[in-house]
C-alpha cells in the first residue's frame, strides 16, 4: 500500500499531465461505447423488425428425392420424419400436407409460435390506380403469435380484419399508391380471379420491400382466390431464442424433410454489413484509446527520468525493483480505473442524448429517432481495449523505473 | 579493541567511460569500528563516494568482499541486500533528496513502513526522531517549504528513523553554510556516540574531518594512511 500512496501522491501532483492522459481515455470509451451504441442499436432494431415481420424461420418447399425417407405416427399420435441425402435435392413447392408438419412442430422444443402462411401474386385496383401485390393469407391468430403485424398497423385494426373474412391488411405505401380509405373497398385480381376485398388495416412495418408489395387476407380467402384449396403454405415459426435459429434450421430441416431458412440466413447481406460497420468503428474509435496510451506512455516516460532521484533514494532506504515498478503501475491502474468511470459515465449520457436525436429513417425498419442498444458488454470490451493500451504504456516506463541503478543516479547527482 | 561492524578487503572497482574501465578502487580494505564516526576524506575523484555506495550494498565491487556484522555480503541475493538497507543502514547525500510531493513526517517514516511496521507505530517512532532534530513543529510542512539545513535535517532523520546500525553519509554538509555543518556533524556525533550508530561520513570539510573519531585518507582508489 506504500507504492499505492506514493502513487497517488505522484497522480496529484501532476494534474495537468494527468488530466490529459485521463481525458484521452475517457474520450476513448465513451466514444467507444457510444458508437456500439448506435450501430449495435440499428443492428437490433433491424433485427426486430424482420422478426417481426418474416419470424426467425420460414418453413417451405417439400424434398423431392430424399431418400430413405420413414414417416410413421406413433401410439401417441405423434408424427416422426427422418430424411436422408439433402446434396442434389430438388424441392416442391410448398407444404403438401400442413397439418401434418404443424403437428411435428408442436412437439418441438423453444418454439413460441406457427403460422401457415399462403403466399401468391395479384393486382389490387382501387376506384383511382392500381398496384402489383404480394399476397399473404393467414390465420391472423396464428400470425400474430409469429409476428408483430399488430404493433405495425398504423391505422383500421387488426379486430377489424378478423372480423371480416373479405377483409385485407395493406401495406402503408400500396395504401398511399392506391388512394384508398379504411373500410373502402378494393378488388383483387390475378388469373381468371377477380375478388372484392374491404380495407381493415394499413400497416407499416418500415421495411420498403414489404409495406409497397405485402397485403394479408385470411388464409380461406387467398386460398380460394389462388386456386389452391389444399397445400402450397410454407410455415413462419417464431422463437424462444432467435438466436439459436440457425441450429433449429438444420435439425428442423433433417425432422421435417422440408427446407427451413433462419433469419440469419435470410437477412446475412445486412447482418454482414451491421457487422462489418459495428467492428470499424470499434477499430476507428480504439485508435482514440491508443492514442491515450501514447500519451500515457509519454508522461510516464518522462516521470521516470523526473524521478530518478526520488527512484534512488528510495531504493537506498529499502524498496525493491517491484516496488519502484508498482508504484508507475499503480498510478496507471488510478489513471484507468478513473478513466474506466468516467469514460463510462459519459457514455452512458452521451448515448442517452444521442437517443434523443431525431432521425426519420425508412427502408429497411422505420424510426423517427437514432436508435441505441444499450449493452454492458459495450463499456466492459471499452474498459478491456483500454486496460490493455494503458497497462503496456505504464508498464514499459515501469519497468525502466525498476531497473535504475541507484549509485549511478546518486553518482551523477553529486 | 571493539569488533569491526564494517569491514572490506581488498575492494576492487572500476568505472565503464567512453567504452574503457577506468579503475576507481584499487585493492582497498577497511575496518569500520562501531559507535563511532568515521570520516573519509581526499580529493575528488579518489573514490570516497563509490566506496560508501559499496559499503551500503548500493552497488558491487568488481572483486573483494564487504562483510556486515560479519556476515559476507558478496553472495547476498539483490532482494538480501535490499532487506539489510532497510534494517541496518541509513543513507544521507549530499543533496537532501526528499520526496518533495510527501511532508516531512511521510518522509521520515518511509523505511518504517517498508520494513512492515503499522502506520501508527511509524508515526510515532518518526515524530520522536524528529523531535530530538527539533523539527517536531514543522511535521507536516511539505518538505520542500523547508530550509536546506532543514530539509538536510529531515534526511538525517529519514536515514535515522528506522533505528539502523550505520548512517552513510556522503557528504553531508557539502550543501550548507558553516553553521548548519556544524549542527549537522553534531547531529551525526551524538546519535553515534549516544545512540551506538556507526557512522561513515565522506567529507571535503577537514574540520569536521578532524572532530570525527578516525579519519581514513583516499588517494587514487586507495587508503593512503
Amino acid at each position: 500500500m506504500l507504492s499505492l500512496e506514493l502513487a497517488l501522491r505522484y497522480v496529484i501532483s501532476r494534474k495537468r499531465p494527468m488530466a490529459m492522459s485521463l481525458l484521452g481515455i475517457v474520450f476513448g470509451i465513451c466514444f467507444f461505447v457510444l458508437t456500439q451504441a448506435q450501430t449495435a442499436g440499428f443492428e437490433a432494431f433491424f433485427i426486430r423488425t424482420i422478426l417481426g415481420t418474416n419470424s426467425a424461420l420460414l418453413i417451405s418447399d417439400r424434398f423431392q428425392n430424399s431418400d430413405g425417407v420413414v414417416h410413421e405416427i406413433d401410439e401417441n399420435g405423434r408424427t416422426r420424419f427422418l430424411f436422408n441425402s439433402r446434396e442434389g435435392s430438388r424441392y416442391r413447392d410448398g407444404i403438401d400436407h400442413p397439418e401434418m408438419v404443424h403437428s411435428a412442430l408442436s412437439d418441438y422444443p423453444g418454439i413460441t409460435g406457427v403460422s401457415e402462411v399462403l403466399r401468391g401474386h395479384g393486382v389490387m385496383h382501387s376506384i383511382s390506380n392500381k398496384s402489383s401485390v404480394e399476397l399473404h393469407g393467414i390465420h391472423l391468430h396464428d400470425h400474430q403469435k409469429v409476428s408483430d403485424i399488430g404493433k405495425y398497423v398504423s391505422q383500421g385494426s387488426t379486430n377489424r380484419f378478423a372480423t371480416d373474412p373479405m377483409g385485407v391488411l395493406i401495406g402503408s405505401r400500396i395504401f398511399l399508391k392506391l388512394g384508398i380509405q379504411i373500410g373502402d373497398r378494393v378488388s383483387l385480381s390475378g388469373g381468371n380471379e377477380n375478388i372484392q376485398l374491404r380495407v381493415s388495416g394499413v400497416f407499416e412495418s418500415g421495411v420498403n420491400e414489404i409495406d409497397k408489395n405485402r397485403i394479408y387476407l385470411h388464409l380461406k380467402t387467398a386460398r380460394s382466390f389462388l386456386n389452391r384449396p389444399f397445400g402450397g403454405a410454407v410455415f413462419q415459426v417464431s422463437l424462444e431464442d432467435p438466436g439459436n435459429a440457425p441450429a433449429i434450421a438444420d435439425q428442423m430441416q433433417s425432422f421435417l424433410n422440408h427446407r427451413v431458412v433462419s433469419w440469419q440466413e435470410r437477412e446475412q447481406v445486412w447482418l454482414d454489413v451491421f457487422k462489418a460497420l459495428r467492428l470499424s468503428s470499434a477499430i476507428t474509435v480504439s485508435t482514440i484509446l491508443l492514442l491515450s496510451g501514447l500519451g500515457i506512455f509519454n508522461v510516464f516516460a518522462i516521470m521516470v527520468i523526473e524521478k530518478k532521484r526520488d527512484i534512488a533514494i528510495l531504493r537506498s532506504m529499502g524498496f525493491t525493483q517491484s516496488d519502484v515498478s508498482s508504484i508507475f503501475l499503480w498510478q496507471g491502474v488510478i489513471v484507468l480505473i478513473l478513466g474506466i468511470i468516467l469514460g463510462s459515465l459519459l457514455g452512458i449520457l452521451s448515448t442517452y442524448g444521442v437517443s434523443q436525436l431525431p432521425l426519420r429513417i425508412r427502408g429497411i425498419f422505420s424510426t423517427d429517432s437514432f436508435v441505441v442498444h444499450w449493452d454492458p458488454w459495450h463499456y466492459i470490451w471499452a474498459a478491456l481495449i483500454s486496460t490493455i493500451f494503458v497497462t503496456v504504456a505504464t508498464w514499459i516506463p515501469a519497468r525502466r523505473a525498476s531497473k535504475i541503478e541507484p549509485a549511478k543516479i546518486i553518482r551523477e547527482t553529486n | 579493541m571493539s569488533v569491526p561492524i564494517l569491514c572490506a578487503h581488498n575492494l576492487f572497482y572500476d568505472f565503464e567511460e567512453s567504452g574503457n574501465s577506468v579503475p576507481v578502487l584499487r585493492d582497498l580494505s577497511l575496518d569500520v569500528k562501531p559507535g563511532q564516526v568515521t570520516s573519509v576524506v581526499g580529493p575528488s575523484g579518489c573514490g570516497k563516494s563509490t566506496l560508501l555506495y559499496l559499503l551500503g550494498l548500493l552497488d558491487k565491487p568488481e572483486s573483494g568482499e564487504i562483510l556486515l556484522e560479519n556476515n559476507s555480503m558478496t553472495q547476498a541475493s539483490e532482494q538480501k541486500r535490499t532487506e539489510i538497507r532497510n534494517e541496518k543502514i541509513g543513507f544521507v547525500f549530499q543533496f537532501h533528496f526528499l520526496i518533495k510531493e510527501l511532508t516531512v513526517l511521510e518522509n521520515v517514516r518511509l523505511p518504517i513502513l517498508k520494513s512492515g511496521k503499522s502506520l501508527q507505530s511509524a508515526n510515532a517512532q518518526s515524530e520522536e526522531i524528529l523531535e530530538k532534530l527539533g523539527l517536531i513543529d514543522k511535521l507536516n510542512r511539505p518538505a520542500f517549504k523547508l530550509s536546506g539545513g532543514e530539509q538536510q535535517r529531515v534526511a538525517i532523520a529519514r536515514a535515522l528513523s528506522n533505528s539502523p546500525r550505520i548512517l552513510l553519509a556522503d557528504e553531508p554538509t557539502g550543501n550548507l553554510d558553516s553553521s548548519n555543518s556544524d549542527a549537522v556533524f553534531e547531529i551525526l556525533n551524538e546519535f553515534a556516540h549516544e545512540g551506538g550508530i556507526t557512522v561513515v561520513m565522506v567529507t571535503h570539510n577537514m574540520d569536521l574531518a578532524q572532530r570525527s573519531d578516525e579519519i581514513i585518507r583516499m588517494m587514487d582508489g586507495r587508503i593512503v594512511t
